[in-house]
């Protein structure tokens, strides 16, 4: 079968998503016209997936650099934090969203695959698994569609794989409901000196290619993802491709065994734009070069051709680059597991890259020009201030009645999907496989997880309430990292480091492109503040819906993955009340504050208030106040103030042992406010009676605000001396809203 | 708390895509202290373990549980040195994938189905223990339920009736899904297992399989222990308190 190239021309590079200029560079930089496979091969490198064109210049003012930080951002696949003992932690989140809006289970899945090939190709063992969920209106069929697949793409691909999803979120709203956000996390452990760089260095040595064969199945995934999603994107569905975790399994332990020969000099794992793009970067990293013969690799259809071979996304592939001599030590340990290892070429020194096909050149192109740091292209965008601020201006809350009947407004806020148990999805995670998640019986803020070997744990956790950035995006992204910090330290863990995923709308928005520029302003202030260095993550742009009137964009959601370390997990501090009797507390200040709260949104469907109150600042005094009551010991249990406000915190913290609570609030402050407002920088303890001078006496020293709120009492929750029923009817709707909605 | 006992020796099977292997040899090595190896599935030699030793088929997904949980696995050239180990009266375990494998092999009766509510789940569950008559229930409280986790997509266990009948009658059924206090009822029964079964053992009391996890539920840093009783029990330890 003969196929022919199509003809290169503009109007082909432009359906590849180039535009003119960036086709006329890449004339510039070849010194003549590209045929049909190099353009296809500039296209995918220089998609916004590949490239961070217009990110990276903003990108480069996050804070990369930390006392504990072994490999910077962008270095290598992900990020390393040395976390003492001769102990490395890699771990890094990305975005899955273009392909699991389309078919949400693989989607999912190849997202969870993703990330965990991206830890692993650095030698690191994958040992706890997040994920940052995002759906629109739960009430619509499409989102229960999307919820179902979405859900069990994750467990099973993660199940099989056999690392537990320890922690995330999932949030609703209607911005959501055509383009979703799936983000996904990963968490690994190296000893330090067995990690693995994704570089080509020494001419000469052999390239493998090792794990699945190659098929037709995300081709120009990179580029799929780099567009706006639109009512045809269904068409684009070989864009998407498709996750077996068994294969990664195997991939996983041949990886660790062969780094352990020695025979490794470096690896990259596949993903957007496959073998070109693994080529092309382990290439420029190390400025040699590579002769690649695409007949040597193993296919899963006949006939597949070169472009495609290249372009390929099939999931569960590494390219390797052996040392010359050792290559029996990789074919043995590749062999053992049953898995392909097909030396496909070898390293050069001429900094381009050859693909070979049937004894001819089929393309051949410069590696340093593909790539981001080399001659991928840069872009700083337009910004103009987004319109819906006057609305935002507008919100007073005084314009807003006080409800009559707060136990009703209780009620409707907590069947929030929002705020509800989301048991529902985690039940279908394994979240105990490997045996070191302290907080699947004991609950606390952040995921706690220990290092076996060491006295250890990592505390792990993803943030970002995207109403918060939607209104103020500067504010809101701080927000989304101070609350990280904040359940890190709320578990007894240190903040370390930050990895981000970044999802956006259209960056040829100006509005959108503000909502960027000021996200990443507020991230790297907040993240200097915590000392929590940036070690890498990704970019999803294009995160809209086309609708006849135009396009909308999703809400700003620069989700943080935080990592934060407890030197000895017996420091783990829980969120659930203890014992009858114990004082509750309020550290932080009370506000009259609703902006933006869940509460806004169920009861008075507003949807545009400022932030809520934050100061950067107070928030850092505070969580180094907490630190310290947790080493003293001198409190029960510690659980931050977040969605849904006050009430919903004392609920969370009583129902895990069905303990009720008697608690006053203040009146100079509206019910609402106090009870549902979501004012930052405020934490709820509960400590023995004993402790009360001790408590009170630090925080006087610390000069930290705290008000007494009552004490833990029964199995009823009291507020102002008005019942509002048993835990256990809370417990009810908390555990099974979610199921019923998606299960009715 | 100090033990004292036999030492037992154990194997730990690793057929590709078991991903409970490390998870079970940390319980029986670093916390039982028990001698323990892993056994690659390509092996055939199982000369090193005697009667009284132990081979543990872990869980996971072997062969990705591809065709059906168990169904490949059961022809890993090691599975013929098991059943001839298990013939000789050498002791077998099989949890959750390993359960699976172990009736697929035939060493155990009945079979494993998807769950009745047709997903995966993973949660603690309560365990009623039906016999001391089993080396891996000897010291277990039988009024006392035992708080274990489940995780799997396949452990809803079906026999016919004569088979369900003979497990009865010579006492094989070692635990039931059970509620807190203890009552195998249908609203504990998490997958829709017949009669709540949630492990078994075979008529010669030496291969026991069971879909809950106690190695992840043996030690008291992961807020939970109540596992850790059956692999004392097994090892014969003699438990000071």
């Amino acid at each position: 079968m003969q196929i022919t190239e199509p003809q290169v021309n503009l109007e082909v590079a432009k359906n590849l998503g180039l535009t003119e200029e960036e086709f006329n560079k890449i004339q510039e930089i070849m010194g003549r016209m590209p045929n049909f496979t190099e353009l296809s091969i500039y296209s995918v490198m220089w998609s916004e997936h590949c490239s961070y064109k217009n990110s990276i210049t903003l990108l480069k003012t996050l804070p990369t650099d930390g006392d504990n930080m072994l490999v910077e951002a962008g270095e290598e696949n992900a990020g390393l934090i040395d976390i003492g003992g001769g102990l490395g932690c890699v771990f890094k989140i990305e975005s899955h969203n273009h392909p699991s809006a389309i078919e949400p289970y693989q989607g999912a899945a190849t997202g969870v695959g993703g990330i965990h090939r991206d830890i692993f190709t650095m030698g690191a063992r994958p040992i706890a698994a997040l994920n940052s969920l995002r759906f629109g209106n739960l009430d619509n069929k499409h989102t229960q569609h999307l919820v179902k697949g979405v859900v069990s793409g994750i467990g099973d691909y993660g199940n099989c794989f056999g690392v537990p999803v320890v922690g995330g979120e999932v949030y609703f709203n209607d911005c959501y409901n055509q383009n979703i956000l799936v983000n996904a996390m990963s968490v690994g452990i190296v000893k330090a000196g067995e990690t693995c760089s994704a570089c080509a260095d020494g001419p000469g040595n052999p390239v493998f290619i090792v794990g699945s064969a190659t098929g037709k199945d995300g081709i120009h995934g990179a580029t799929f993802a780099s567009a706006d999603l639109t009512e045809d994107s269904a068409d684009d569905l070989p864009a998407v491709q498709v996750g077996d975790p068994f294969q990664e399994k195997l991939l996983l332990e041949a990886s660790l065994e062969a780094i352990q020969t020695g025979a490794v000099v470096g690896m990259q794992d596949m993903g957007a734009a496959g073998i070109t793009c693994s080529t092309s970067e382990m290439s420029a990293k190390s400025k040699t070069g590579m002769k690649i013969n695409l007949d040597k690799v193993p296919t899963r259809q006949a006939n597949m051709q070169p472009f495609e071979i290249l372009l390929s996304e099939s999931q569960e592939r590494m390219l390797i680059v052996g040392e010359k001599g050792k290559e029996h030590l990789l074919e043995a340990v590749f062999d053992k597991w049953d898995l392909e290892c097909e030396l496909i070429g070898e390293v050069t020194n001429t900094g381009m890259i050859e693909y070979h096909s049937q004894g001819k050149i089929i393309a051949e192109v410069n590696a340093d020009s593909l790539v981001l740091g080399g001659g991928a292209p840069i872009y700083t965008r337009e910004t103009s201030l987004p319109k819906y601020f006057e609305k935002i201006k507008a919100f007073n809350i005084d314009n807003i009645v006080e409800p009559t009947n707060i136990l009703e407004s209780a009620k409707n806020l907590f069947a929030s999907p929002n705020i509800v148990s989301k048991r529902w999805v985690y039940e279908q995670y394994d979240s105990m496989v490997r045996t070191n998640s302290l907080s699947t019986n004991q609950p606390s803020d952040a995921a706690l997880v220990r290092v076996k070997g060491t006295n250890k744990a990592l505390a792990v956790t993803t943030d970002c309430n995207s109403a918060y950035v939607y209104s103020d995006p500067y504010k809101g992204a701080m927000i989304a990292v101070a609350e990280a910090a904040r359940n890190i330290t709320c578990s007894g863990g240190v903040p370390a480091a930050i990895t981000n995923c970044l999802n956006f709308g259209n960056p040829y928005n100006p509005e959108v492109y503000y909502q960027f520029t000021n996200a990443i302003k507020g991230m790297g202030e907040a993240c200097r503040k915590f000392n929590t260095p940036v070690t890498g993550g990704n970019v999803s742009f294009y995160n809209q819906t086309v609708l006849p009137e135009g396009t909308e964009p999703v809400y700003p959601t620069p989700t943080i993955g935080m990592l934060g370390i407890l030197d000895d997990y017996k420091n783990q501090m829980t969120l659930d009340f203890k014992a009858e009797g114990d004082l509750i507390f309020m550290l932080g200040n009370a506000k009259n504050d609703i902006s933006s709260s869940e509460y806004l949104r169920i009861e008075h469907d507003i949807h545009h208030s400022p932030t809520p109150h934050f100061e950067l600042e107070e928030e850092f005094e505070l969580q180094k106040s907490i630190q310290t009551l947790i080493l003293k010991k001198l409190v029960a249990s510690v659980h931050d103030i977040s969605e849904g406000g006050l009430f919903v915190t004392l609920m969370e913290s009583g129902m895990v042992g069905n303990l009720g609570f008697n608690i006053n609030t203040d009146p100079a402050f509206r019910k609402d406010a106090y009870l549902f407002g979501e004012a930052q920088s405020r934490v709820v303890v509960s400590i023995k009676s004993e402790n009360e001078v001790a408590f009170l006496q630090f925080l006087e020293e610390q000069n930290i605000a705290k008000t007494k709120l009552g004490k833990v009492f029964g199995s009823k929750v009291t507020i102002d001396d008005k019942e509002f029923g048993e835990m256990n009817e809370w417990k009810n709707v908390y555990d099974n809203t979610l199921k019923n909605k998606l299960e009715e | 708390m100090g033990v004292r006992g036999f030492n037992m020796k154990f194997g730990v099977v690793v057929f590709p895509g078991s991903n409970c292997d490390d998870d079970m040899i940390h319980v029986l090595g670093t916390v039982m202290q028990q001698e323990v190896v892993k056994l690659w599935h390509k092996e055939t030699e199982l000369s090193g373990f005697g009667k009284g030793d132990c081979i543990v088929l872990p869980g996971g997904f072997s062969y990705g549980d591809y065709l059906r949980a168990g169904a490949i696995a059961r022809f890993s050239p090691i599975m013929k040195s098991v059943i001839e180990f298990a013939n000789n009266g050498g002791y077998v375990l099989g949890v959750c994938n390993g359960f699976q494998v172990a009736c697929e092999a035939g060493l155990l009766p009945g079979v494993l189905l998807r769950n009745s509510n047709q997903k995966f789940i993973c949660k603690n569950v309560h365990l009623k223990t039906l016999t001391n008559n089993a080396a891996i229930t000897s010291n277990i409280n039988l009024e006392q339920p035992l708080l274990v986790p489940i995780a799997h997509a396949e452990g809803r266990y079906l026999a016919d009736d004569d088979t369900l009948k003979s497990l009865e009658e010579n006492d094989q059924i070692l635990f039931k899904y059970c509620d807190k206090n203890g009552n195998a009822s249908d609203e504990a029964n998490p997958n829709g297992s017949t009669n709540n079964i949630a492990g078994i053992c075979n008529a010669n009391r030496n291969v026991f399989g069971m879909m809950p996890h106690p190695e992840r539920a043996s030690e008291k840093v992961l807020g939970n222990d109540d596992g850790r009783i059956m692999f004392e029990s097994l090892i014969g330890l003699m438990v000071d308190a």
